[in-house]
């Protein structure tokens, strides 16, 4: 047990936890958008493939670090304006089309880097986001370097939490949109358009998960890989839920899958992890997340309108 | 107008004859043409960037080069894909096919079967079947150079504490940690190695914090099989062997030395094989030994001077042992675990 007491009071666990939980948090913020307009985006592990893709491709390619999240973004947007287009005005299902951008996203990726870089035998690399140190914040105890010396895009992460609680829960845009989700014929009583909230939504939401995607290739690491998002998509979507459709429940529940990823990696370097074959402790962090989800989703209340297409004038 | 139906003129036997010698001799195992190029086909389940495939890819482009083989490849077939495309250049006529069919033993046997004039030089783990001969196997067998840099690890560690992370313990991962490990052990019995899988053959930034926690546990010696973790060990300021592929150009004061993969003699031996017609299912394996050049330990380079010169000597020594054939490196197959 000390052994685990001593991961838990590390700095470094703390920092890594915060490190793993960052693509996370941002993609888990486009699908909550998503989510609470009503379109679930299962488009998102192909979108978080193109935006690690363009983030990357655009930095290597000459650009800045930050004109690589803008072009990572508006890549994102591109793949959700036909995830909208489909699944809103032509209310199509949302499971179909959503798997279909995800095949599509990715296999899009794979081909422009292959036509981008026809000849190379190892990734190429490029000068990703390096740790800024916030002054005297970054100095205090365990929560300094966890919190405080992370790259300028883990500190976005954790502000986009806050902008888009602030938009949802504050602001008549995100009232008329998460009533497009509960309830759009009441907008569309209201002289509001449900498909232009609902359009945007998916839209924003994409470009969100595509930033997600860029962290693991200009942030985590500094090459792209074809298959290094790995399932990451999908875990935000159990995010949501674990959240309750709500901002800061998911950056709760994407803080506490990167507690059990981080800690499943020490455990199996100490005593314990001697006798338990290793495919248990790569499990451990889904496990706990599939346990936490059964307990925090029983008074989750799911977005009414949530999968249900709106056809205006129809009853 | 009658018609005799079957006269036989010696016009229609002298053709029949010839076109029947013809199909015969297509579908006879045969001795081609040397000066022509081989028509070679890799089939990879992975991009071609990734570290195992990118040697084969290199030695089919190099062999091209030379002229030997004209090479087409299809990179990122999936397993369930991989018996079609196989079929595909098998039915284009492709006459050597190479890639590796580690999820596929069974389907890819079967499709071999199918086209016995068609031969297959296989990554896999099993062993060759000499009742399916156009189907020979090999693997990275680069125990021997694993172990030459375990020995220079054993000397770099000053924390006695080395980390590995690797992706599945598979055999080809398993044999060449086993190696690494018993070379440094040599040096120095006391050594402590922090061993992790991380269950994917792609995704540098787990394998990137799962070296941070070994390196937090006290490694200043990484083993990189995995992408992510030089990247570790450079970011942390400890050293890093290499596996398969030189990196130390992009981390030149991290990567102290790599157990090199060649698959030159294995691909060679391969098309000599089949333009004399002898092509038979063999474990071309062991042209990835020491002995036939299929393997290396890398120039030290920027770490030309910083390995103790004892060390140097032992690795000398034991390189030129491994040529003579009086040194063998255990092959060790079993999951490595923590010690």
């Amino acid at each position: 047990m000390g052994e685990i007491v001593e991961i838990f009071l590390s700095a470094s666990f703390w920092a890594a936890v915060i490190r793993i939980a960052s693509p996370l948090i941002f993609a888990t913020m486009g699908e909550l958008i998503c989510e609470r307009a009503g379109v679930l985006n299962l488009g998102i592990e192909g979108i978080m493939v193109v935006g690690a893709f363009a983030g990357w491709m655009t930095v290597y390619s000459g650009g800045g670090l930050w004109t690589g999240v803008m072009v990572a973004m508006l890549a994102g947007m591109l793949f959700g304006l036909l995830h909208g287009t489909l699944t809103v005005p032509f209310g199509l299902s949302q499971h179909v089309v959503g798997l279909g951008i995800t095949l599509l996203a990715t296999a899009s990726a794979y081909f422009a880097y292959r036509l981008a870089l026809p000849r190379v035998t190892t990734p190429p690399r490029i000068e990703a986001f390096q740790p800024f140190p916030i002054p005297i914040l970054s100095d205090i105890p365990l929560i300094g370097p966890a919190l405080f010396a992370q790259t300028p895009l883990t500190y976005l992460a954790f502000v986009l939490v806050g902008v888009v609680s602030f938009v949802l829960f504050r602001t008549p845009l995100g009232l008329a949109l998460r009533a497009a989700g509960e309830n759009p014929a009441a907008v569309a009583a209201q002289g509001l358009s449900v498909t232009a909230l609902r359009m945007g939504a998916v839209m924003v939401g994409s470009g969100l998960m595509a930033v997600g995607g860029a962290f693991l290739t200009m942030s985590a690491f500094n090459s792209f890989f074809f298959e290094m998002v790995n399932g990451r998509g999908w875990i935000c979507i159990a995010l949501v839920v674990f959240g309750a459709w709500m901002p800061g429940k998911a950056l709760l529940g994407a803080v506490l899958f990167g507690v059990f990823d981080a800690l499943q990696i020490r455990l199996q370097q100490t005593s314990i992890g001697a006798d338990i074959p290793y495919q248990i402790f790569l499990m451990m962090p889904f496990v706990l997340s599939i346990l936490a989800l059964v307990i925090m989703s029983r008074r989750a209340a799911i977005p009414a309108a949530l999968m249900v297409p709106f056809n205006k004038g129809e009853r | 107008m009658t018609r005799k139906p079957l006269s036989l003129t010696r016009r229609t036997l002298l053709g029949t004859a010839a076109a029947g010698a013809l199909i015969a001799a297509a579908s006879l195992p045969q001795a081609l043409d040397a000066s022509e190029p081989l028509r070679v086909a890799g089939i990879y389940t992975v991009p071609v960037e990734q570290q195992w495939v990118s040697r084969i890819h290199l030695a089919a482009e190099t062999a091209q080069a030379r002229g030997d083989i004209t090479y087409t490849f299809t990179e990122n077939v999936s397993n369930t894909d991989y018996p079609r495309v196989m079929r595909e250049y098998a039915e284009a006529g492709v006459q050597l096919i190479i890639g590796e069919v580690f999820g596929v033993e069974q389907e890819a046997r079967e499709v071999a079967a199918e086209y016995p004039n068609v031969a297959f030089l296989m990554g896999s783990s099993f062993m060759h079947d000499d009742a399916l001969p156009n189907f020979a196997v090999f693997d990275n067998y680069i125990h021997d150079a694993a172990y030459l840099t375990g020995l220079i690890a054993g000397a770099m560690t000053e924390s006695a504490n080395i980390g590995m992370v690797g992706g599945f313990p598979i055999p080809e991962v398993n044999r060449l940690m086993h190696a690494f490990m018993a070379g440094a052990r040599e040096v120095n019995p006391e050594i402590r190695f922090q061993v992790a899988f991380i269950g994917s053959w792609f995704d540098p930034p787990r394998a990137k914090e799962t070296a941070f926690g070994m390196i937090e546990a006290g490694a200043d010696v990484m083993y990189a099989e995995r992408f992510g973790v030089s990247d570790a060990a450079q970011e942390r300021g400890v050293l890093a062997i290499g596996n398969v592929i030189d990196t130390q150009a992009d981390y030149p004061d991290t990567v102290v030395a790599s157990a090199i993969w060649h698959f030159e003699p294995t691909l060679d031996t391969a098309v000599a094989a089949v333009k004399a017609g002898e092509f038979v299912a063999a474990n071309y394996g062991v042209y990835s030994y020491m002995i036939h050049g299929g393997s290396s330990l890398s120039p030290l380079g920027t770490f030309e001077g910083k390995v103790p010169a004892e060390i140097m000597e032992l690795v000398a020594q034991r390189t030129q042992q491994i040529l003579d054939g009086t040194f063998e490196v255990e092959i060790n197959d079993d999951e490595p675990r923590s010690s």
